[in-house]
């Protein structure tokens, strides 16, 4: 029941998105043009490890930032909201509905942000380590989906809005960036050293957990009144 | 009903902090590598522990919010975490002169405590704009007791990735002594520990009493000018009530 | 079990420490029309998000269609239709796509929304996203979503706003008396609506100033 209305509104939001365009196209241009600005900011035509890591991940992070903004914005206009929340649906419907939508927003975000960063800056060969890097994206995806989607709730309703997503949603995303720049770091360097992957995939399944346990636990009371 | 007990806390307070700066000066032997300023461990540890306990604490009030629906549990949440807040600009800034005296520099991150305090302390900064961007007071309990509980879970989340992400490299005092305190350090610690925690509580109480006491007069006030049977005649013709925007 | 589609008493709403909403006690028989008049801010609008179970009670007990609000509000939402101020529809999305969704979210068969579009005389524009319509063909989307799950009772705020008299007169059957369900009707429009109305309910800064048979005196004395 509470899956069906999920998948109604995720299907609603995914004709919305293909008829405006307004998140994916947006973060793909963003995450381009800011690996621009670090080629240029670094000085560096090639990057690999740590800064390449730290590059890669910042640049997500951020065009995150940019789809949770407008993750709720056909909501409010014209009532929008109150129409769904009119019907005889689970309220968590809304948040995993949401959620869903901002990943599948991120992986098409990461097919093509990837191999952009691979071609315009990284140095070492990406392909090698793709199994690994796909782990990575798919457990840091499912963390910056479920911690945005509550970020975007929180926002939606408040006066200051633009401001407060990037100011709530980056802090709360610094463990996902410590976790996934460690696991990538050494995926990408030019002489391939030991990895601890397995200790960062793992903290990233904890927090996912956690903020998406949580999220549906307390998402009700930011849509009732 | 804040105000009861608060005079005994005060000067429960009071004591154990005399007795903890009393301690700290007099009592505690000088640490052998970092001299004098290693004294500040026992405001930095103490403020940061009780900072961080009491960010949790707030998100774990704002879950009693929402169940009661009450404003009571939100000011007590939104006290709770104002305070911390005070608190944790308190740890960071003793942990960054402990540092700038120990390493010479204002900033380490390979310290966890000290970066998970940033980190944190960036988050809960938008707890108050989060709160004053919204104008409905129901609304804005909910709202904020969401966020309460979200970032009162972050509060150790964040701790374990930081803590997993830095070498434990620094001489802590804690792992000097192969892992525990001399005696003497670790009463005085936990001495300074209790003082602090006791201060924290007695400012929460004052805040709530304050706050409870302009909350009764507001209400007070709302009941005359909407002519409620005023005890006495009021002066002034109270205005109109005013309708829905 | 009870003849009354809407029992109030007592009801209160409050927006931080006033009272957007006080002491509304009134019933609405099954079927009945009630109009409710007031100017504007007097807390109509909050009444009908109260009744939608869009708004919880602060104080005072609301049933509807024999639920108590707002504990078993979930059994109330699906069978009351709001029609208010907003279209409540995606702009971005068609006619046939918004109808859709409502659809699913209620449950309705998928060949429901082909004849709600029709019942509207909007099947020429089914196609068209809502943003190329006229103020007056998104009023009659939103007919046609408010009404789709055939709810119970229906809130209407200013329901012929933007309707030409033409227009109005084809949605009778959907939201018009003909419609046989039961009526929540907020409007300006005082002759109009004491035509339509068994009951009113007349509201100044939120408090119940009358409410029983609909007197015309005693509603314009409200806007005086």
């Amino acid at each position: 029941m509470t899956f069906a209305a999920a998948r109604a509104i995720l299907r609603k939001d995914l004709a919305i998105e293909l008829r405006t365009r307004q998140s994916v196209p947006a973060m793909a241009l963003f995450s381009v043009t800011v690996f621009v600005l670090f080629h240029f900011g670094l000085d560096r035509n090639e990057i690999d490890g740590s800064l390449a890591s730290g590059v890669l991940w910042v640049t997500l992070l951020l065009a995150t930032v940019l789809a949770v903004s407008r993750l709720f914005a056909a909501e409010r206009e014209d009532g929008a909201l109150d129409g769904v929340l009119l019907a005889p649906i689970d309220r968590t419907a809304v948040y995993l509905a949401k959620a869903s939508a901002l990943f599948l927003y991120l992986v098409l975000l990461e097919l093509i942000a990837l191999p952009a960063f691979a071609i315009l800056l990284l140095g070492p060969d990406l392909t090698q380590a793709l199994p690994e890097l796909l782990a990575i994206v798919a457990l840091a995806d499912i963390g910056l989906a479920g911690v945005g989607a509550l970020v975007a709730g929180l926002a939606a309703e408040t006066r200051l809005r633009e401001v407060l997503v990037p100011l709530l949603l980056l802090p709360l995303l610094v463990p996902v960036l410590i976790a996934s720049a460690k696991a990538t770091k050494p995926l990408l360097m030019l002489n391939p050293a030991a990895t601890d992957l397995g200790k960062w995939l793992g903290f990233m399944a904890l927090y996912d957990m956690v903020f998406v346990l949580l999220a549906v636990a307390v998402f009700d009371f930011l849509l009732e009144d | 009903m804040y105000g009861k007990g608060l005079r005994a806390l005060s000067i429960a307070t009071a004591v154990v902090l005399t007795g903890a700066t009393a301690l700290i000066f007099f009592y505690a032997p000088l640490e052998a590598d970092q001299g004098i300023i290693q004294k500040i461990f026992y405001v930095h540890v103490p403020l940061a522990i009780v900072a961080l306990f009491g960010f949790v604490g707030g998100g774990i009030l704002a879950i009693k919010q929402l169940r009661t629906r009450s404003r009571e549990w939100d000011m007590r949440s939104y006290v709770a975490i104002h305070l911390s807040l005070v608190f944790a600009v308190g740890a960071l800034i003793t942990g960054s002169i402990w540092a700038k005296a120990s390493w010479g520099h204002w900033w380490v991150w390979d310290e966890p405590v000290l970066v998970s305090f940033l980190i944190v302390f960036l988050l809960y900064c938008c707890y108050q704009p989060l709160r004053f961007s919204i104008e409905d007071p129901e609304k804005q309990a909910r709202y904020a007791s969401v966020f309460a509980i979200a970032a009162g879970a972050f509060v150790p989340i964040n701790f374990m990735a930081v803590r997993l992400a830095t070498a434990h490299i620094h001489p802590r005092v804690l792992s000097k002594t192969g892992g525990s305190l001399p005696g003497e350090m670790r009463l005085t610690f936990l001495v300074s520990l209790l003082g602090v925690g006791l201060l924290f509580l007695t400012l929460w109480k004052v805040e709530l009493t304050a706050k409870n006491a302009s909350m009764k007069l507001k209400k007070l006030r709302q009941r005359l000018e909407a002519g409620e049977a005023p005890a006495t005649p009021l002066p002034e013709p109270a205005p109109e009530p005013v309708g829905t925007p | 079990m009870t003849e009354n589609a809407i029992e109030l008493a007592g009801l209160e709403r409050r927006y931080g420490e006033r009272s957007a909403l006080s002491g509304v006690t009134l019933n609405v028989p099954a079927g009945a029309t009630l109009a409710v008049f007031g100017s504007n801010g007097a807390g109509k609008t909050t009444l009908l998000r109260v009744l939608a179970a869009l708004l919880r009670p602060h104080a005072g007990t609301a049933n509807v269609l024999g639920s108590a609000l707002p504990d078993e509000a979930w059994k109330v939402r699906g069978r009351v239709g709001y029609l208010g101020h907003d279209s409540m529809l995606y702009r971005d999305l068609t006619v046939k796509q918004n109808l859709d969704f409502h659809a699913r979210l209620h449950g309705v068969a998928p060949e429901k929304v082909e004849e709600a579009i029709a019942a509207v005389g909007l099947e020429h524009r089914a196609g068209d996203p809502i943003r190329e319509l006229s103020r007056g063909m998104v009023q009659r989307a939103a007919v046609a979503r408010a009404t789709l799950h055939d709810p119970a009772i229906l809130l209407l705020d200013e329901p012929r706003a933007n309707l030409d008299p033409a227009a109005a007169e084809a949605l009778e059957p959907l939201i018009g008396k003909p419609s046989g369900r039961t009526r929540v009707l907020a409007s300006h429009d005082v002759e109009h609506a004491l035509a339509e109305a068994d009951l009113a309910l007349g509201l100044k800064a939120g408090r119940q100033v009358f409410a029983g048979k609909a007197d015309e005196k005693q509603v314009r004395g409200l806007y005086a």
